[in-house]
Order: structure tokens, then C-alpha cells, then sequence
């Protein structure tokens, strides 16, 4: 269903997509690689109720973003600086999710008016400008891939030595600091991490669309399972999906890519809500029940 | 274990004393917790029971006297101490089973991410050993809260703790899951020989298991059996105004405990610090216990 090209081949000229497909490979291995780190440190941004934190790190790495392209930095320089930030700002100073929510409210339009303004002073293309609110498909050269590569790696191999104990942390704190988990040092490892995986994605998708890749995937995936080894690698595989299934899609059209990889990935979370409502209609809760006892009345 | 480690407390406390600012907590504390001992620690809200259980956990330091740990001095993340929180459910969205909440017992602390090969062998014994090999593969968040405190206490298992710290481990659970929690704690507690110190506001769910009683009151405290502490004349001493504990049907009220309305908030902010059974409705009540 998520291939439907009599629809969209009616809409766009996917002649010569072989050559633009050449084109674009820096776009779909970036596109990849987003995927890849948005779907894994989307479980601990979905365990950790983050989703509006992301999004306010996301407008201050925009802010970031355009000051890099005003002072001639550097986007993706600029971003990250943007992101890391907004990262460190918002876990030092929300510890709770009702104090994140405010300092992340309060960040966020500052962030976006910073963007915008910086924006508004710069006399270069216009088509960047637009690019960094809702994602660009053509602009990414080859340094950038290897900006967005090694940062990817970092996040990678960051995630891999922290994972079970962040988890733990991130599940229940308290009993977590009481087996001696470094619960606040934690914290600011995962922002650190959070930041730069932001930054990559405003990049790809756009200021504002960054949720669409750090978590719709994984909301979709503990949809459908619980599993803490199978909700990482479908977080994964739907993010990988929605990037680089929207960058191929983008490819005929002229409109940006930001809409074909939310569309792509809110259809997946649709599609897991399904799965887990209908799951749960036929009781299958993985319980096992002794047999005699099973009785219609005792599914309800 | 030989005869020495056996007789050896598994918590000794020798004039322990915590102060926030100018409010005391409790001093000049001594108490020797036995292995295989169950002592409810009881007192109102702000009476300093959650502080205690952090102070044996390394996460605040005695404002003066001394705290052992099994003949150790108290350390954070000490793995001989096993910790179980009040309830509280887990959201929709966390991704774990039941079987995975528990193993974080044995391997949340470290660092990486790949289980070792002993885990799951590991992770059945501890589910079999509180009852929920049922429903080890159901996601934490559908399990009622019954089921996640029976999951708690055995990730406090999986490092075979000679202490075990249950900070209000019965608040919100049902009759039924209170007895039944409560019980699962009591069992293991004489099999593997671990001492237990049991925070709670109502003492009536432990009271058939109770060893001993540590009361805390207005920075003092009591120590002794339920009927030698939980007395009308012993509290009312200890509160400094008149208390009256009511015997009922096997269950204890105490009534007229002086301070439940003030005290949490003081505590809340001098210390900067999280009680966490501030919040509990029932507290509020002039009959609590």
C-alpha cells in the first residue's frame, strides 16, 4: 500500500530516475543513516517522554543552522552547536517532565525567531533557507555526508555503551540510582547524543519535522511489541523505511521531502495501531492461562 | 556462609543521625537489623523513613554516627542491598516484558548492550521464584500492580542481597496483592536469610510477619516488638501529646499523630529531597498506620 506508484506516477515524471537516483546517493545514504540512529534513540526519547523536548532542540538546531549559513560557518557546523546546546540546556534545567516542558516552551520560539532571523539578514539562495524548516533533497555534498556519517557513528557507538544501563535509568530512575547507575551522568550523555542526532536530521527532514523521524518510528514499534530487542530493530527498520522511501519518492516531484517521509511514517504508526488494537480486541497478551480457567467472560 | 557472616547484622546503625538545615530527622540511632529479620519502619509523613532508606543506599550522607552494611560501610550502588520501590505503573509504551524488568536485576547497571549467556537461565529462576513465570513475556505495562511488585521483588533478588529496602512496596495495591507482596517477601526473606526493612504507613498488611518496629517520630524513635511500640503510652511519649493506638478486629489504628499535616513540606524543601509518600492520599487522614 505504501508503494502505490499508479497514484503518484499520474502526479510526477519518474523518467530518467536512474540518473537522479546517482544524483541523489549521498541523499539515501544520509537518508539511511538517519534512520538507522533516529529509530534507535527514538525508544529512549518515547521511555524517557521526551517527544516535545526533541522538538524544541530541533528549533534551536534550526537557529544553529541559519547562523551557520549567515556567518558562513557552516550548516550542519552550525546546527550541531544549535543542538547540543538546547540538548544540555533543557536537561540541566528539566529535570522533571513538567519543568522540561516549560523550559522547552520557552526555548523553542526563542530558537525560532533566532532562525528566523538570521534568515531574513542572509542574501545567499533562498532555496536553502526554506530547506532547513522543511527538509532538502538535493543540497547535501559530499563533506556534509562525512559530517553526517561520523556524527551518526558517535551516536552509534555512544548508544552501545550506555544502552542497558540507560534504559534502566530511563525506566525507573530510583531504583536505577539505587543499584548505583550513574542516573544523572546518564542524562546528559543521552542529551549529548539526542543533540547530534537532531542535528542530523535537520538536514534531511527540517526543523520541523524532526519528530517524524525520532518518533513516530519508535511510538509505531512499542505499538507491536514490548520486546526490548524487537522494538529498537523495527524502530529502525520504519525509520530507515520512511527516510529513504521519502527521498525516492521526492525524487519525481518538485516538492520538498519533508511530506513523503512523515507521510510514509505516520502510515506505518497507523498501521502498528492497528495491529495492536486488533491484538489486544483478540486478547493475546503473551499471558500464559491455565486452561480450565479460560473462559469467554475472563478475555473481556 | 560460615557462622560469623551469619551472626553478623546485616545493617548496623551506632548513633546515626541526619539533619536537614536545623530540622533533625532522627539521632542517635543504634539498630542492629539480624539476617532474616523483618522490621517495619513506620512514622508520618516527613518522619524520615525514605531518608533513612537512602542513607543505607549511599545517596545521603549521616549528618553524624556510622552505617554498615553487612560489617561495610554504606557505599552508593552497593549490590548487596536489594531496593523496592511504592508502585508505580508503568506507562503504556515502556518497552519491556516481564522478564525483562526483572532482568535488569542482574545486568542494568552494567554498561553495553548484550545480554550474557547465564541471563535467561537466570531471569526463569527469579520469575518462578515470585510466581510470575505466567506471564513472563507480557509487556510490563498491562501487568497489574500487583504483578509488577512481585516483578520488583525479584529484580531486588537477582543480586542475592543480604538487605532488602522496600520503601511503601503495598501503597495503592488491593488486599489481596498487598497480603500476597508481602508474603512473597516474608518467604524469601527466611529461605535465603535477608534482612528486611519495610517503609510503610500502614502496618497492619505486615504486622503477622513484623520482627520489629522502628517508629519515628519528632526526630526520636522506638525500637522493639509491635506490642511493646505500638502502645497508646509509649507513642504518646514519643510524639510528646496524646496518641491513641486502637487494637480492632486484629487491625491497629493509631489516632492523633500530631504532625502528618505540616511536617512533608518541610522536609520537601529544606532537604530539596522527594518523599515519596508525600503524595499518598491516605496520609492525610488523622487515622494513619
Amino acid at each position: 500500500m505504501l508503494h502505490d506508484s499508479g497514484v503518484w506516477g499520474q502526479i510526477f515524471d519518474f523518467s530518467d530516475y536512474g540518473q537522479l537516483l546517482v544524483l541523489l546517493r549521498n541523499s539515501i545514504i544520509a537518508g539511511a543513516v538517519l534512520g538507522l540512529i533516529g529509530g534507535l534513540i527514538g525508544v529512549f526519547v518515547m521511555s524517557r517522554d521526551m517527544a516535545f523536548a526533541v522538538h524544541g532542540i530541533s528549533e534551536l538546531s534550526f537557529a544553529g543552522a541559519s547562523a551557520g549559513l549567515l556567518l558562513g560557518i557552516g550548516v550542519v557546523q552550525g546546527s550541531i552547536v544549535g543542538s547540543l546546546v538546547a540538548a544540555l540546556l533543557i536537561g540541566a534545567l528539566g529535570a522533571r517532565a513538567r519543568e522540561r516542558n516549560s523550559i522547552t516552551a520557552v526555548l523553542m520560539p526563542f530558537g525560532l525567531g533566532l532562525g528566523i532571523l538570521c534568515l531574513a539578514i542572509y542574501s545567499g539562495r533562498s532555496a536553502n533557507k526554506f530547506g532547513l524548516l522543511t527538509g532538502q533533497i538535493v543540497a547535501i555534498d559530499d563533506p556534509q555526508v562525512g559530517w553526517l556519517l561520523a556524527i551518526a557513528v558517535i551516536v552509534l557507538i555512544g548508544l552501545g555503551i550506555v544502552w542497558r544501563p540507560l534504559t534502566f535509568a530511563s525506566i525507573d530512575a530510583d531504583v536505577a540510582a539505587a543499584r548505583g547507575v550513574p542516573v544523572r551522568g546518564l542524562s546528559i550523555v543521552f542529551m549529548l547524543l539526542l543533540g547530534l542526532t537532531v542535528a542530523v536530521s535537520v538536514q534531511i527532514v527540517g526543523a520541523l519535522l524532526v519528530l517524524s523521524i525520532l518518533v513516530t518510528p519508535a511510538a509505531a514499534a512499542l505499538r507491536v511489541s514490548a520486546s526490548p530487542l524487537v522494538v529498537p530493530v523495527l524502530s529502525v527498520v520504519f525509520g530507515v523505511v520512511s527516510v529513504v522511501g521519502g527521498i525516492l519518492l521526492a525524487l519525481g516531484g518538485s516538492v520538498p521531502i519533508s511530506p513523503y517521509v512523515t507521510t510514509i511514517s505516520f502510515a506505518i504508526y497507523i498501521v502498528c495501531r492497528a495491529i495492536g488494537a486488533a491484538r489486544a480486541r483478540r486478547g493475546i497478551s503473551g499471558r500464559r492461562m491455565p486452561e480450565p480457567a479460560l473462559s469467554a467472560g475472563a478475555l473481556s | 556462609m560460615t557462622d560469623a557472616q551469619a551472626r553478623q547484622p546485616v545493617l548496623s546503625l551506632r548513633g546515626a543521625t541526619l539533619r536537614f538545615d536545623r530540622r533533625t530527622l532522627w539521632q542517635g540511632l543504634d539498630l542492629d537489623v539480624a539476617p532474616g529479620e523483618f522490621i517495619a519502619v513506620l512514622g508520618a509523613n516527613g518522619s524520615g523513613k525514605t531518608s533513612l532508606l537512602r542513607t543505607i543506599l549511599g545517596q545521603h550522607p549521616l549528618s553524624s554516627g556510622e552505617a554498615l552494611v553487612a560489617g561495610e560501610p554504606v557505599t552508593a550502588g552497593n549490590p548487596r542491598i536489594g531496593y523496592v520501590p511504592q508502585q508505580k505503573l508503568a506507562d503504556e509504551g515502556t518497552p519491556l516484558r516481564a522478564r525483562d524488568l526483572v532482568g535488569l536485576g542482574i545486568d542494568g547497571g552494567t554498561f553495553g548492550f548484550w545480554p550474557s549467556r547465564s541471563k535467561r537461565a537466570r531471569v526463569d529462576r527469579l520469575l518462578a521464584d515470585v510466581g510470575a513465570t505466567d506471564y513472563a513475556e507480557v509487556p510490563v505495562s498491562t501487568l497489574s500492580g500487583g504483578e509488577q511488585q512481585r516483578l520488583r521483588v525479584g529484580q531486588a533478588l537477582a543480586s542475592d542481597p543480604v538487605l532488602l529496602l522496600a520503601d511503601e512496596p503495598l501503597a495503592s495495591l488491593d488486599l489481596t496483592n498487598q497480603r500476597a507482596v508481602s508474603e512473597l517477601i516474608d518467604r524469601h526473606r527466611r529461605e535465603r536469610g535477608f534482612g528486611v526493612l519495610f517503609v510503610t504507613h500502614d502496618v497492619n498488611p505486615v504486622l503477622p510477619i513484623v520482627d520489629r518496629v522502628l517508629y519515628l517520630a519528632g526526630g526520636r524513635f522506638r525500637i522493639g516488638a509491635p506490642d511493646e511500640v505500638l502502645r497508646s503510652e509509649v507513642l504518646t511519649e514519643l510524639y510528646g501529646s496524646p496518641v491513641d493506638v486502637i487494637r480492632a478486629r486484629g487491625r491497629i489504628i493509631v489516632v492523633g499523630t500530631p504532625d502528618a499535616g505540616h511536617a512533608p513540606h518541610d522536609e520537601h524543601h529544606d532537604a530539596g529531597h522527594e518523599d515519596v509518600c508525600d503524595h499518598n492520599p491516605e496520609d492525610t487522614e488523622a487515622v494513619v498506620l
